[in-house]
């Protein structure tokens, strides 16, 4: 899980964090006592996706240095992410 | 704690009048902060600027007097997960620490446009996840009616910020009853309002079917004229729904109020539920009847949240990679940067509820987690539907105690069951309103206690009439 959601664990964090799963999976787990079943279909609440026309809003530029200044690591007006394509050597 | 700030209406009073003025009230906050807030810890950021607005409103009301917006001048706290254009937003995490917002929520905006000044940032359980305020990545806020205490949470920086008597009224966001548990806890009115009624645009989102901003004042009309100020549609939030997408939910004379007696039976301190019986006789004796309502589907709400919430929540917070913005904690890979960023910057309950979301998404749990939880949520919401056929609200405790000592829930279920009765409107996006009852005693103490109140969709106006009526405003 801890792979799935991109967070790095230590041993002893996951031995704890394991023993708490279980108290609050347990407790969750009376869900099938509610419903035994799953429903074929889903009602569909009274409102949903509320839209608007697909129209810009903002002038161009108007945000994009308080973006760019938020993002850790910047050259000129890119984010700089490390590169995640490597030769097979490596 | 300051009497003469505690309602919109006196002060907008005062200051028509010439009796007081913005800059003298916000400097009081101010003082009150300056004493109190060292050992209350309500607030992460006290806003300089705030006093050069106050001045600003000052003028105004010398210049125009009633004829000034709402909210001019009057001190309003904000939790830290809305945006304020150039603020910190730090939403109680490392990982946001030195965030600053590039723009402002629709909720900001709108109360800028009535007058209101910011007062500052308040603290929170870390991305509004927890009862208590104690899991702020920035130390926990305490209760200001006993400091051994917590305040609730997730907004427990709001309700002490109003409790304390900082500011008079403030901003929370509720996903389980993050705005109701803590002005319960603290002695105030708390209102969550239909899911969709208030843009979301501009708050750090947790559980996006779930969120609502809601408010904390010392009166209901309060909250009632910062619902008129806040809702609306505004292009930026596709839930925000219209006038027409609900049919209203009239106010009467007189109400039928349900009471889901079965659904109290334990857990409850006796104490608070004497309270609870005694503001349902307050009701009788004020000439509203009340029934006792069967609603079975409740009890599985809690379950539901757990499963739905921290889903949402997972692929909320996949946002927080350590590249656009953020914390950022670099390794040999980019994966690695991912890890050590998420490791570094969530603390224990936000990776807790990551990895349970993940785990309830997952190939093969989903049918037997997350798809039964949502078939929950629907069954509660025609089971409350049914209901409303024949009464006109339904009545709990909003929480089965008071306020809890610090440190004393150590364990984090027995930290969810503290939302038993908060999670129904959430699952169900009915709104509710939390209001003071009456104080129990502990070692001494006393310590305020709510009752919570749920309507219809889109039963803002008769919640309020309810809320009046209790408290007699």
């Amino acid at each position: 899980m801890a792979k799935l959601s991109r967070i790095r664990v230590s041993p002893s964090e996951a031995e704890a964090l394991t023993g708490e799963f279980d108290e609050i999976l347990g407790y969750v787990a009376q869900i099938n006592d509610a419903v035994d079943i799953l429903p074929d279909t889903r009602k569909v609440p009274a409102h949903a996706n509320v839209l608007r026309s697909d129209m810009v809003t903002t002038m161009t530029g108007e945000y994009t240095e308080a973006l760019l200044d938020a993002a850790p690591e910047r050259h000129k007006n890119y984010v700089l992410v490390k590169k995640i394509l490597s030769t097979i050597d490596e | 704690m300051q009497k003469d700030i505690q309602t919109i209406a006196s002060l907008r009073k005062a200051f028509i009048q010439g009796t007081d003025t913005p800059s003298a009230v916000l400097l009081r906050c101010k003082e009150e902060i300056v004493n109190r807030d060292g050992e209350i810890h309500a607030y992460l950021d006290v806003y300089e600027d705030a006093l050069e607005s106050a001045k600003v409103a000052d003028a105004l009301y010398k210049e125009k007097g009633a004829d000034t917006p709402l909210l001019l001048g009057i001190p309003v706290a904000i939790k830290n997960n809305i945006l304020i254009k150039g603020k910190k937003a730090t939403a109680g995490s490392k990982i946001l620490e030195n965030y600053i917002a590039p723009y402002d929520a629709t909720v900001i905006n709108r109360l800028r446009d009535a007058g209101a000044i910011f007062v500052g940032a308040t603290n929170l359980d870390e991305f509004a996840m927890g009862s208590s305020t104690e899991n702020s990545a920035f130390g926990p806020t305490k209760n200001p009616h006993d400091l051994s205490r917590v305040p609730g949470g997730s907004s427990g920086g709001s309700a002490a910020a109003v409790a304390m008597g900082s500011a008079t009224v403030a901003l929370g966001t509720d996903t389980g009853g993050s705005v109701r548990l803590p002005a319960s806890y603290c002695g105030l009115v708390g209102f969550k309002p239909t899911y969709g009624a208030i843009s979301r645009h501009g708050l750090v989102a947790m559980g996006s079917s779930l969120d609502q901003a809601g408010t904390f004042s010392n009166c209901v009309s309060d909250a009632e004229m910062l619902f008129g100020i806040l809702q609306g549609q505004d292009g930026f939030d596709m839930t925000a729904y219209t006038k027409d997408t609900y049919p209203d939910i009239p106010k009467k004379e007189k109400y039928r109020i349900g009471v889901p007696y079965s659904f109290l039976g334990e857990g409850i301190e006796p104490d608070v539920r004497k309270l609870f019986d005694e503001a349902v006789l307050k009701f009788k004796e004020l000439g509203h009847e009340i029934v006792d309502v069967s609603l079975p589907r409740m009890a599985s709400g809690l379950a539901a949240y757990y499963i739905v919430m921290p889903a949402e929540v997972s692929s909320n917070l996949a946002r927080y990679d350590g590249v656009r913005f953020g914390l950022h904690v670099g390794g040999d890979t980019l994966l690695d940067d991912y890890e050590l960023t998420r490791a570094a910057g969530f603390g224990r309950e936000v990776k807790r509820r990551i990895l349970l979301g993940t785990y309830v998404l997952s190939a093969g749990y989903y049918d037997s987690y997350y798809g039964k939880a949502e078939a929950v949520r629907d069954l509660m919401r025609d089971e409350l539907y049914s209901a409303f056929a024949d009464i006109d609200c339904v009545l709990t405790p909003t929480a089965p105690a008071p306020a809890f000592k610090i440190g004393e829930k150590s364990d984090p279920l027995s930290m969810y069951l503290t939302d038993v009765f908060t999670v129904p409107a959430n699952l169900t996006g009915m709104p509710a309103l939390s209001l003071p009852a009456g104080v129990v005693t502990r070692e001494g103490i006393d310590l305020p206690i709510g009752i919570q109140c749920m309507t219809p969709h889109n039963g803002e106006a008769r919640l309020f009439d309810i809320g009046k009526k209790f408290l007699g405003e």
